[in-house]
């Protein structure tokens, strides 16, 4: 360990150094002339943290020690005990808040509703089959793109479209999987990496089935038994909701619905992945994880339980689609660029791979807490990119690292 | 009736190397076969052959008459030939009795609409397949440790759940790579005693690889010697042990 005083200072020499090109210069513009401006404020600001940070690094690091999230977040052995009850109380919680909340707080939840669809579904992919999918936004603009495109042309409504939908994004899936998952680690990212792209440009470049940069509008919302949420019904002859319920109209009962409809959405997601990892299938997934060879020598066929996983990976993306085009109302290419993708699998790699609840909290985390720190709109990724960091240091495993769903022989 | 497994003229080349060249064999049923030589001699690389995970050079495979060579490894483990490996590969995090679940998961053929919607058939299905683990526990002697994770069995546990594993999907034939790879002389024992179980109870013919000679000596009824990739000599255990080209390829020339 070199001496802090002069060490501090060598490395705050070396901060100015390395600073001053890039953020010692300020750029004005004046009419048309654009001025360099020599400003030591911000270096000098850079020099004083790493000087400090440098002078008081051992007992900083002392400090950082006593900081344990293990002890503050439960352990995966506690977390199975209190699951059912949580669970439940989550579930209620989540039904009646909505009618107290405000207008703008339920939409926002809605939002995150979409993001815990979609965290389900790629913690399939992950978390379980253990594959690295980096386009997983593909599937979901298939999904939205498909129910806009369905009702567009062929007036079918949002629950005919959803299980075409569903049955689309798999197809999907399974047409992207079957040349590609022989591939894995680094290589199958990639590949998918570059699928989720070319969806992307092709919804961009296909203007006459898509609508191209312009996207497809006057999408349907969801209708409750056929009762349409609106002031006025969009046919001759309709009911809308508030006439049925001889109510007044307000625009808060269609938030509200939305929410509702994406709540059951969820719980059905959730109900049926809990079913697959019970399940015969997702034993299989965990296994060809663990051990493909192992597998093949057992006569598993690994393409078929990947082909599974990924399809089933992708059809609740597709799910999740269409209903964000239901809410949205209008699509178009620019919701599903790659940062959907990265986002998606943070809420996976956050909440602890292959964790549900722990998917939840962070599909709930990184929508809501944008929202709500408005302000702070600026930081937003850098924030992002630094909780991402600390997690890795603190707690690599997520914020409720995911229990096995064990399987006990009765002694 | 012809035999179980035939091998003939198999070769196996890697680039320049050639690893096996021109090995026969034909395993009867209910025969325990063992290939023994020393290290590096292609033993290995006959059984990824046989077992589909390499497909080979030159040559034929046939389980029960039925060419196989050209078959993948799963597909070869439908047909009733499973293998386990010279380092163990189990499921480390799942616990045993899932370790023997998976195992079964080609026969567990339920569907997933019955499964996710628990009717009664699946459950039945379920429920068999988890007295069946039960059963082949009982047989190895793990059913203490049904519930830990396989990863924390002791080493000689693991190899009896490895071959748990591969019984639990009814083979024809078994291939067991160094079954007694780091096991004590009481594990050895045991282990001997397994395969004749096996042999005896549950008709199944086995194909092992092994450098312990007496338990070479003791259970095989046909012993194939391999030397830098081909074949040397065939024949009952008397008849090796008194075989000058095996002796020196052990020793060394005197």
């Amino acid at each position: 360990m070199p001496k802090p005083l002069p060490d501090a200072l060598l490395m705050a020499l070396l901060t100015g150094l390395l600073t001053l090109p890039i953020i010692g210069v300020q750029i004005r513009v004046e009419g048309i002339n654009v001025l360099l401006e020599g400003d030591a404020g911000p270096v000098l600001l850079a020099m004083a943290a790493v000087f400090l940070a440098r002078l008081f690094q051992v007992p900083l690091q002392a400090a950082s020690g006593l900081i344990r999230l293990g002890q503050v977040l439960p352990t995966a052995e506690r977390m199975a005990s209190y699951r059912p009850a949580l669970l439940t109380l989550l579930v209620m919680v989540a039904v009646v808040w909505p009618f107290t909340a405000s207008r703008g707080a339920v939409d926002i939840a809605t939002l995150a509703l979409i993001y815990v669809m979609l965290g389900l579904g790629l913690n399939i992919v992950v978390g379980y089959a253990g594959l690295l999918d980096l386009g997983y936004v593909a599937f979901y603009a298939v999904g939205a793109y498909g129910y806009a495109l369905l009702s567009l042309h062929f007036g079918l409504s949002f629950w005919e479209c959803l299980p075409l939908c569903v049955l689309l994004a798999a197809a999907t899936g399974c047409l992207l999987g079957f040349p590609v998952l022989r591939l894995r680690g680094d290589y199958l990212a990639i590949v998918t990496l570059g699928f989720g792209e070319i969806i992307r440009l092709l919804l961009n470049n296909l203007d006459e089935l898509t609508g191209g940069p312009d996207g497809i509008g006057n999408i349907p919302k969801p209708t409750l038994f056929g009762l349409e949420f609106a002031r006025r019904p969009s046919t001759e002859g309709g009911v809308t909701f508030h006439q049925f319920f001889g109510l007044e109209y307000s625009g808060g009962d269609t938030v509200i619905f939305l929410y509702l409809v994406a709540l059951v959405m969820t719980l059905f997601i959730l109900y049926v992945i809990n079913r697959l990892i019970h399940m015969p299938v997702g034993r299989a997934w965990e296994a060809l994880r663990e051990d493909e060879i192992a597998c093949r020598s057992l006569g598993l066929n690994p393409t078929v339980i990947k082909l599974s996983a990924f399809s089933l990976g992708a059809s609740t993306a597709g799910f999740a689609g269409a209903f964000f085009a239901a809410r949205q109302g209008f699509i178009n290419p620019e919701s599903f660029t790659f940062i959907e993708s990265a986002i998606v699998l943070s809420i996976v790699v956050l909440g602890g791979m292959g964790s549900q609840i722990g998917v939840i909290l962070a599909a709930v985390a990184l929508t809501a807490l944008p929202e709500a720190a408005r302000q702070f709109a600026e930081y937003r990724m850098l924030i992002f990119g630094l909780v991402l960091m600390l997690m890795m240091i603190w707690r690599p495993q997520g914020l409720l690292p995911a229990t096995r769903p064990r399987l006990e022989l009765p002694q | 009736m012809s035999a179980l497994l035939e091998v003939v003229d198999l070769s196996m080349r890697f680039g320049g190397l050639l690893a096996v060249d021109g090995v026969e064999f034909s395993v009867q049923r209910e025969q325990v076969y063992a290939v023994i030589g020393p290290n590096g001699a292609g033993k290995t690389t006959v059984f990824n052959c046989v077992s589909g995970f390499y497909r080979p050079t030159r040559g034929q495979v046939r389980l029960d008459g039925e060419p196989t060579h050209r078959l993948s490894s799963y597909q070869i483990a439908r047909r009733g030939l499973v293998r386990t490996f010279q380092n163990v590969r189990l499921f480390k995090q799942m616990t045993a009795v899932e370790n023997l679940l998976v195992a079964q998961h080609t026969q567990l053929q339920t569907g997933l609409l019955k499964g996710l919607l628990q009717t009664p058939r699946y459950r039945h299905a379920e429920r068999h397949a988890i007295e069946k683990a039960a059963f082949w526990l009982e047989r190895v002697g793990l059913l203490e440790q049904a519930n830990r994770e396989a990863g924390n069995l002791a080493y000689g546990q693991q190899r009896r759940l490895e071959i748990a594993r591969c019984m639990i999907t009814d083979p024809r034939l078994l291939l067991l790579d160094e079954p007694a790879a780091g096991l004590n002389p009481h594990e050895t024992q045991e282990l001997d005693r397994l395969i004749n179980q096996l042999r005896q109870h549950h008709g199944v013919s086995v194909l092992l690889i092994e450098h312990d000679m007496s338990l070479v000596m003791s259970i095989s009824d046909q012993i194939l010697v391999m030397e830098n990739g081909s074949p040397i000599a065939v024949g009952p255990p008397a008849e090796i042990q008194a075989n000058p080209r095996v002796i020196k390829a052990y020793l060394g020339e005197a």
